[in-house]
């Protein structure tokens, strides 16, 4: 049984406590992420969301506390270990954070770079399948800077899942988009929810975004999302929320639990 | 005293990360992957790309020294020994030291301004996450590149200088050119070229770790590389000059 649950939680934080010199920005952090679920983390700027995401991926170690990734502990790992880890993962950064000096479909397919056992023609096979999962497969001899903001951070997610990862890590990916581009990137997430089943951690601002993810699927049909209790029988989106302020978890559950909450941090998130 | 403190806290802690990359960065060279395309990419742009001020400031500096040595020279009738002095000072000091401050001027700020960006722009956590180690990946290369560039440069600009104070001699000072090469080549000495060769190859590793240790310590946004790149210079620059004279004393010792 004990096996079968370390199995199942794809990120696990224990305790975790992080300081930038005197000030805490992770205060006795813990919670777990199963597989398969979606866990959105809210907060105000400043609270320590992006700082959750680093750790989850190994950028930075934290003071003190356990974290464990896909069953391995990695608070204290150098780089080389780590990046058995981070091959599983694929991280969204808050503008895109693509490399200026290659071209889109090297970006795409850089993570192959460390990967002798993957041909470049196979390589490039799957960085053109990843574009086309994102719909910009025609950018693909292009730079970053000949693209737009939006279709940058679609590029950023076609860059992440190229390698399918097993846990996405997603930093803002609306953020300062218009309403059209912000829908399209979030259709594209709920997608890899759905379709993919990798399991998340999405930091947002926007909490229409993150309703959205909470109350809606992907239809591979219509390719569209739909209300997640349209045809009567309601579908679990398994998507929790957690809440930072100032670098404290103030809340940890679902949707329906949030609304329920009277805390005016909370109610102010909602409103 | 707290102020003091910290200050001095904050410099101790430079240095230890300034050391760490620093030998992050030479024991990459004995360590795969080796990124051969971008040291090429890198001899280019470094070597070739300063080629423009490296002769431009070689020659000149060689024909002023000829003007000014030939000057002082004509008090005792030895203007003859103009060859003699332009290439001393230019093959023992002028041709390194000038040569790596501008190299310095240009690439060290290119690299804290370029990896400074990068930081900023998260690309830097974005090639972690991806699997490559960013000392491999961005400061080896800059490395080995200005480490077999600037001795190359230096030749040049020394050779530059040479024809420079060649062109003062013969056109201003009206010199007869066989005078002036034959005193400049008799005159060089083994340890005047073994000098003027260690020296760029020490103050590469000025050039190229100190303009990557400011790019990849940047914060605070496009106004944190601005400062990043303006701190590198001016270190790159003060270090130069402050090594060369412990050089000069080093090798004149030695060869004592």
């Amino acid at each position: 049984m004990t096996e079968r649950l370390a199995q199942e939680t794809v990120v696990e934080f224990d305790r975790v406590t992080l300081r930038f010199e005197t000030k805490a920005v992770l205060r006795e952090i813990s919670f777990t992420l199963q597989r398969g679920e979606t866990k959105i983390v809210l907060g105000a700027a400043g609270s320590g969301k992006s700082v959750l995401l680093k750790l989850t991926m190994g950028l930075w170690q934290p003071d003190s506390g356990r974290i464990t990734v896909l069953g391995e502990e990695i608070s204290h790992r150098g780089e080389d270990e780590l990046f058995v880890v981070r091959r599983k993962i694929g991280m969204v950064f808050q503008e895109g954070a693509l490399f200026d000096s290659l071209t889109i479909g090297e970006n795409v397919g850089y993570v192959f770079e460390r990967l002798p056992a993957v041909s470049p023609e196979e390589a490039e096979r799957r960085a053109r399948e990843a574009l086309r999962f994102v719909e910009l497969e025609q950018t693909f001899d292009l730079y970053p800077s000949q693209l737009s903001g939006g279709m940058r951070r679609r590029v950023a997610i076609a860059r992440a899942v190229v390698g399918q990862p097993e846990l996405m890590l997603y930093d803002s990916p609306t953020a300062g988009l218009d309403p059209i581009t912000a829908a399209r990137i979030m259709t594209l997430i709920v997608k890899q929810r759905d379709v993919g089943r990798v399991s998340s951690l999405l930091v947002t601002h926007r909490v229409q975004d993150a309703i959205q993810m909470a109350r809606s699927y992907y239809d591979a049909r219509q390719e569209n999302l739909l209300p997640a209790g349209q045809d009567g029988a309601r579908r679990d989106t398994h998507t929790r929320f957690l809440v930072l302020r100032e670098g404290e978890l103030v809340f940890h559950g679902s949707l329906e639990e949030l609304a329920a909450q009277r805390d005016p941090y909370l109610q102010e998130f909602l409103a | 005293m707290g102020l003091f403190d910290d200050f001095a806290k904050q410099r101790v802690f430079a240095v230890q990360e300034f050391t760490l990359l620093s030998s992050r960065a030479l024991g990459n060279v004995f360590r795969s992957p080796h990124y051969a395309t971008d040291i090429v990419r890198q001899m280019d742009f470094i070597g070739f790309g300063s080629l423009p001020i490296v002769v431009l400031t070689g020659f000149f500096t060689g024909a002023v020294l000829a003007l000014q040595s030939a000057n002082t020279l004509s008090t005792f009738g030895e203007t003859s020994l103009t060859g003699q002095l332009v290439m001393l000072s230019l093959v023992r000091e002028l041709g390194p030291v000038l040569t790596s401050l501008m190299v310095a001027g240009r690439n060290s700020s290119g690299m804290a301004s370029e990896l400074g960006s990068m930081v900023v722009s998260e690309q830097i956590d974005a090639m972690r996450a991806l699997g490559t180690d960013p000392s491999k990946k961005l400061v080896t290369p800059r490395l080995v590149a200005t480490v077999l560039m600037l001795p190359m440069l230096t030749i040049i600009s020394d050779f530059m200088g040479l024809l420079g104070g060649f062109a003062t001699s013969f056109f201003i000072i009206r010199l007869n050119p066989g005078q002036y090469w034959y005193s400049a080549y008799q005159s060089l000495e083994f340890e005047d070229v073994f000098q003027g060769l260690l020296k760029p190859f020490v103050f590469a590793f000025i050039v190229a770790l100190v303009g990557c240790y400011y790019g990849l310590t940047t914060t605070g946004g496009t106004q944190g590389v601005g400062r990043s790149t303006t701190q590198a210079v001016v270190a790159a620059s003060v270090l130069i000059l402050v090594s060369d004279f412990f050089l000069t004393k080093i090798i004149l010792w030695l060869l004592a």
